[in-house]
């Protein structure tokens, strides 16, 4: 089973190694590349207005009332606004760690399981500290709490590929139920108040909201995690492309074995690269338990992490496209409850399949087209 | 009669699970990684529970169900096969879009975001061990006979020659001119009639749709296809093993002696126990999740 070597990066980063040459090879290069990020992304959102507009008819409603709903309550005020950037704050921090994952040539399908274990070990911390204590202190016991519960969860999947060569895909998929499984555990027969399914409150370390700062973003649950997660797009970023590790790890993504001849222990560069990946993952928890609700809550993580593999993917594995991806997918999952008085929320899941469906076709098709194009260019 | 009765719990949770791994078989060994069968249960069930509804008929129930999971199969050909996507994202976008569309479609027949209205099924009433309550069930015979006939399509027929060869290298088929992309479609709409049956069988047994069913049984039997190293008598014991040991975790609720959670787990730790290798190594098939050219 060799899902890593058609990943969309494992082919996307090959067209970085065109020969550098005169300046209007280089424009023309650069026009490929514009090209190639831009219309898989451009079909997609057609044919997702398209299906869009055919469940919306089926129900009766004008398209074009549903969509001004959705674009009102989403991007139109600060509370639906705020919800956006509150969910696009998780799935940056899930889509960036399956999209470190996939310039290693590993597909981590474990970042559902990897968020509620950092969510949750931040929560365990949170209960054991004194109460009353400023966030600034509290935050980096926090951050290593959240990066190590979903690092570990990470680490594993990537001990038994580079140990005993078993499949990332399933094992970490497999791995998302049993450390569910073993959270709710945790959760109802130890750690619950009484009557719910969540920890208890933790009393120090409450990130701030944005409505301490904005007050029109009052109500929503946006939060100071949203500086977090740019940080950690910029510094997944820098590590890729400007450390010889990050160097490292793509090599390995793009030709394992030319990676191993070249003096890289591909072995070390994938448990690595997935317990980093578990960990990006697993600070995604932090914007749930400090920022919003200030406990572990079963379920908190549901959907997420299997987005944040759409978001890798519409965002072509690169930090600032995972940024503008997470911002696309969490509009559609808050335009969803924006709309559900006209049609039923279930439509933007719909359509975020068919956004994901449209991108991963058109990508090697769009490829494909261009280099023939460019072949009777020659 | 307390044996007799956990016997036929274990068949009656165990049948969705031979349906869809039968799925999970006929398409892993074809190179198509089968992360889309908690999709095409969902997808079955709720065109079984949708045609029944309206007909009143159990059996254009079955035969919508068979629909529903082929329909989604081939969709995840038309991404993996004629465009050659990455299976995986292909897999997951297949699922969500089977979540999505069911909650969608739920609302607009039923009005309802929980559940359908009650639907004819095949089974009696309960009554004694269950037995024959099982037996006076058509689905469940078919259940039992789906990866037996998986087994002999691929071990006994020159069509399961093809479909491991293109599992196993595709470019050595295609030099032997093997279709290669036609036996791929061929296998996936198997696996969707097989998975799609399963979620029949669970729509049909509770006489009823319900929002997200399926509840991972998809993935309990990808994880009884690999844990069942792709061979289907193997597979089939790992279906009736997963489902024993969760009869007995639902016939010792009471007693309390082992959480719930950890019964939970059992098949997705035998599965990655079975792919590090510790206990016998699972091999996949060699060109599983290869687009072929």
């Amino acid at each position: 089973m060799n899902a890593g070597t058609q990943t969309p990066s494992a082919s996307g980063a090959q067209r970085r190694v065109t020969p550098t040459g005169t300046p209007a090879d280089m424009r023309a290069s650069l026009r490929m590349r514009l090209e190639e990020a831009l219309l898989p992304p451009l079909v997609a959102l057609l044919l997702a207005l398209v299906v869009g507009d055919l469940l919306i008819l089926t129900f009766g409603q004008s398209p074009g009332a549903v969509y001004r709903l959705l674009l009102e309550g989403t991007w139109g005020n600060a509370y639906g606004f705020g919800q956006v950037l509150y969910k696009a704050t998780t799935l940056t921090f899930t889509g960036l760690a399956v999209a470190l994952g996939i310039r290693a040539g590993l597909f981590n399908i474990g970042a559902e399981g990897q968020l509620a274990a950092g969510g949750f070990a931040a929560a365990v911390v949170g209960l054991l500290l004194p109460a009353g204590m400023p966030w600034p202190l509290t935050l980096p016991i926090y951050l290593l709490a959240a990066a190590l519960g979903g690092g570990m969860v990470g680490a594993l999947p990537g001990w038994l590929r580079s140990r005993f060569g078993a499949h990332e895909v399933i094992t970490t998929i497999m791995l998302n139920f049993v450390v569910l499984a073993l959270l709710g555990y945790l959760v109802a027969e130890h750690l619950h108040t009484p009557e719910t399914l969540h920890t208890e409150t933790i009393r120090s370390g409450a990130l701030p909201r944005l409505a301490d700062v904005v007050p029109a973003f009052h109500g929503s649950a946006a939060n100071a995690s949203i500086v977090l997660a740019v940080l950690a797009a910029l510094a997944v970023g820098w590590f890729l492309f400007r450390t010889r590790p990050g160097f490292e790890l793509r090599a390995v993504g793009l030709q394992p074995d030319a990676a191993e001849y070249g003096g890289v222990r591909v072995g070390r560069v994938w448990w690595q690269a997935l317990a980093a990946s578990g960990a990006l993952a697993g600070l995604g928890g932090l914007n749930y338990v400090l920022g919003y609700k200030q406990y572990y809550e079963e379920g908190f993580a549901t959907g997420s992490g299997f987005l944040g593999i759409a978001v890798a993917l519409v965002g072509r594995n690169h930090p600032l496209g995972v940024v503008l991806a997470a911002l696309l997918f969490a509009t559609l999952s808050q335009g969803g409850l924006a709309v559900n008085a006209l049609v039923p929320k279930q439509m933007v899941d719909v359509l975020q399949a068919v956004v994901i469906l449209a991108v991963a076709t058109a990508v090697p098709e769009v490829r494909r087209l261009l280099r023939g194009a460019r072949r009777s260019d020659a | 009669m307390l044996i007799l009765a956990f016997l036929a719990q274990t068949l009656r949770i165990a049948i969705p699970y031979l349906f869809a791994s039968a799925g999970g078989v006929a398409s892993e060994r074809a190179g198509l990684i089968a992360l889309t069968l908690e999709g095409y249960m969902l997808g079955g069930a709720f065109c079984a529970a949708v045609a029944s509804y309206y007909t009143g008929s159990a059996w254009a129930g079955v035969l919508a169900g068979m629909a529903g999971g082929v329909a989604l199969a081939m969709l995840y050909g038309l991404g993996s096969i004629r465009y050659r996507a990455n299976q995986v994202v292909i897999g997951i976008a297949i699922n969500l879009l089977a979540i999505g569309l069911t909650r969608f479609f739920l609302r607009f027949a039923f009005d309802s975001s929980s559940n359908s209205p009650r639907v004819p099924g095949f089974m009696a009433e309960q009554s004694g061990t269950g037995f024959r309550a099982l037996a006076s069930n058509p689905l469940v015979w078919i259940g039992l006979v789906a990866l037996p006939f998986v087994g002999w399509l691929l071990y006994r027929t020159a069509f399961g020659l093809r479909l491991r060869a293109v599992g196993e290298h595709p470019e050595a088929a295609t030099s032997l001119g093997i279709p290669v992309a036609r036996v791929r479609w061929l296998a996936l709409a198997l696996s969707g009639v097989c998975a799609g049956l399963g979620g029949v069988y669970l729509a049909m047994d509770q006489h009823q749709f319900t929002d997200g069913m399926t509840a991972g049984r998809g993935f309990i039997a990808l994880a009884a296809t690999i844990f069942g190293r792709w061979d289907p008598p193997r597979v089939a014991l790992a279906c009736l093993l997963f489902a024993a040991a969760e009869t007995l975790q639902i016939q010792l609720q009471g007693a309390q002696m082992i959480p719930s959670q950890f019964v939970e787990m059992i098949p997705y730790v035998l599965t990655i126990v079975a792919l590090a290798g510790v206990v016998g190594r699972s091999v996949a098939p060699a060109a599983l999740g290869k687009a072929a050219e």
